[in-house]
């Protein structure tokens, strides 16, 4: 492993790499989804282009458009000593194959009493910015992180991604690794090549004194842009990357806000019964009587996402509706 | 099936009186024990259908996996699932296969070759489907078979199943335990096709419909379907005929079955009619099965009485096996 230059690698090429790398040393990885093997054009997002040239079709399999077919196929291989990847191209059609994932994946380890487990991991990608409207960019992890049972996961750089995306993989329980289609391109330092990241674990972007705020995925961007700007104006704002939604990593949550005694929770899923609403139970909870302002949320509108460009940036949880809620915790 | 059938020798069909008994009696004790108060829990008879996974499980081998569904006691018996264990599980209690955390509902032994029972209709195909993916890439050489009711095939799930088996070729037989009620529904209130086999030809699938009251009959067709997914030549859509005598549900008391039909499956109720034939045709004494009958009971008495004395789980088992404990936190 040599030097490599910094932000060369984006978040496709990475989710390519730790699949590749995980198929390369542990034959009972698999893959399976609509078009990803390289006679259907390597995935759509082509994070699995040249795969099933590599590992074979056998291993690498394109399917049906066939939602639960998927999911189903997916959980039994698991069940039957193998480590599916599942792709679901987007979150949306999650949905679709939702009996599955819920009452199956979710739940099998404990109906049995332990006798099996479900060793699968469902990579599924979403996120507003591309005039996809209603059915193809919503962010349900909330749903998900409500089933027990299930692992939630949710990258914002490259390297994170194939760390988090190994785990995932490597994990005995069902793991939803959620994508975001706009980061996708967006460059970021390489990742070390073989090393895994724990999964539940929240990692400090930026040591700040007056205010932490949470994030995770894309609105991670959105985040960090604020945080930079308010530093301009002496407002000095701790950035906690969320990572895994589940489980959460309230240690790390609780000891930024202890110091902070402020906290803005921002993520692009709607706001209300969001995981927002959730962090900042458990932050009231645990801080009551030490924070300094109530703990506040930032989220898209409650309406499904809209197509025009106009509603869109509304719908978001932009750079100025983050800075804007950062500034009324700040405000006495 | 204009072939001339071939019976089993003695031994396979005595082990098939045997399972259908097993399965008749567990049954009846359940139903006691359930009205009595000693379990609580729903209940969903399988009365009727006996014959179908006893004529089935003989041409399966131990390694081999079976997929179920709620009303199931009937399959996973016939898969041979250990006694105790499984009245324990009905009963809720620790020593259950799976620690009275599945229930009545959701017996699974692994051991056994029951990794997956759904309570979800029409939801064990796309599971079973994955199975028999990994015995495919694995080349275990294993055949799962995926038990589901007429109603099961009204849904997604089982047409995106039998595609997916079809097109990657798996090593699986669907049996469609035919008992012309989906719920409280009859069949052609329903169901579109003129039988449940029709649909096998929509997704290029060998598709046969057989009498599964009739042993002989039924074994035959499940063995060829077996032997066509060992051999890796893909899955087979298998409907049995049958009939439920109990009702969806215990409690059910069978208003929507015209009184004709009813009393005409009962006449033709396929356990006596097997047994009269085993001793017609000189394939077994009466004595051969009334001790196959005597031990049944006497077995199945001593997994009850193994379940009412064994302890409910603890409240720990609320958090174990949620996630791994590793990674518990």
């Amino acid at each position: 492993m040599t030097a490599t230059p910094l932000n060369n690698v984006n978040m496709v090429q990475a989710i390519a790499m730790a699949l590749d790398d995980a198929m390369e040393i542990d034959a009972s990885v698999v893959a399976l989804g609509e078009d990803i093997a390289d006679a259907q054009g390597g995935g759509v997002f082509r994070c699995t282009a040249g795969l099933s040239t590599k590992y074979g079709d056998a291993r690498v399999r394109s399917t049906p458009i066939a939602e639960q077919a998927i999911m189903g196929a997916a959980i039994g291989a698991a069940i039957g000593g193998l480590r599916p990847v599942a792709e679901i191209m987007l979150m949306n059609f999650m949905t679709v194959g939702m009996d599955q994932i819920v009452n199956h994946a979710a739940k099998l380890r404990f109906m049995t009493g332990g006798q099996t487990h479900v060793p699968l991991t469902v990579r599924t990608a979403t996120g507003a910015g591309f005039g996809t409207g209603g059915q193809h960019a919503d962010y349900l992890e909330a749903w998900f992180a409500h089933t027990a049972g299930l692992k939630v996961v949710a990258p914002s750089t490259p390297a994170d991604a194939y760390g988090l995306l190994l785990s995932c993989i490597f994990d005995d329980d069902p793991c939803i690794f959620i994508e975001n289609l706009p980061l996708y391109f967006v460059p970021g330092a390489p990742p070390v090549r073989g090393v895994r990241l724990p999964l539940g674990r929240a990692r400090v972007t930026r040591q700040g004194s007056d205010v932490t705020l949470i994030s995770y995925s894309r609105t991670m961007l959105e985040a960090q842009a604020a945080a930079d700007a308010l530093a301009r104006d002496g407002i000095s704002v701790e950035v906690v990357d969320l990572r895994s939604i589940a489980p959460l990593d309230m240690g790390t949550l609780l000891a930024s806000v202890a110091k902070t005694g402020r906290a803005v929770v921002a993520h692009e899923a709607q706001v209300d019964c969001g995981i927002g609403a959730e962090i900042a139970s458990r932050l009231h909870r645990e801080l009551f009587g030490r924070l300094k302002a109530p703990v506040a949320r930032v989220g898209a509108a409650r309406s499904p996402v809209p197509f025009s460009k106009a509603l869109e940036t509304e719908f978001l949880p932009t750079q100025a509706r983050i800075t804007a809620a950062v500034l009324e915790t700040m405000t006495p | 099936m204009n072939e001339p059938l071939s019976i089993p020798d003695r031994a396979t069909l005595h082990e098939i009186y045997r399972l259908a008994t097993l399965i008749k009696h567990a049954d009846d004790r359940f139903i006691e024990l359930i009205k009595a108060g000693r379990i609580a829990s729903p209940y969903y008879s399988p009365r009727g259908q006996e014959l179908i996974p006893a004529a089935i499980s003989v041409s399966l081998l131990a390694s081999d996996v079976v997929v179920t569904t709620y009303r199931g006691i009937h399959d996973q018996l016939a898969k041979g699932i250990p006694l105790k264990p499984f009245v324990a599980e009905f009963m809720g209690k620790l020593t259950g296969t799976c620690k009275g955390k599945g229930g009545p509902m959701h017996i699974t032994h692994v051991a056994s070759g029951l990794p997956v029972t759904t309570g979800i209709v029409g939801s064990g195909l796309p599971i079973a489907n994955g199975l028999a993916w990994a015995a495919q890439l694995r080349k275990t050489g294993q055949v799962t078979v995926c038990n589901f009711g007429d109603g099961a095939t009204n849904i997604g799930a089982f047409h995106e199943a039998l595609n997916l088996a079809s097109v990657w070729k798996l090593p699986v037989v669907f049996v469609c335990q035919n008992n012309g009620y989906a719920e409280h529904t009859k069949y052609e209130f329903g169901t579109s096709s003129r039988t449940i086999a029709d649909r096998a030809v929509a997704y290029g699938m060998q598709g046969v419909t057989v009498d599964g009251n009739d042993a002989i009959e039924m074994y035959g067709a499940a063995r060829a379907a077996i032997e066509r997914a060992r051999a890796g030549e893909g899955p087979t859509l298998l409907e049995a005929m049958t009939f439920r005598f109990r009702g969806h549900l215990l409690g059910d008391d069978g208003h929507y079955i015209p009184k004709a039909e009813f009393e005409a499956a009962v006449a033709a109720d396929p356990l006596p009619r097997y047994r009269a034939w085993l001793l017609a045709q000189g394939h077994a004494t009466e004595g051969q099965l009334a001790a196959i009958e005597a031990a049944n009971e006497s077995a199945f008495e001593e997994a009850v009485a193994f379940g009412l004395d064994s302890p409910f789980p603890p409240v720990s088992e609320l958090s174990t096996d949620v996630i791994a404990m590793e990674s518990a936190s």
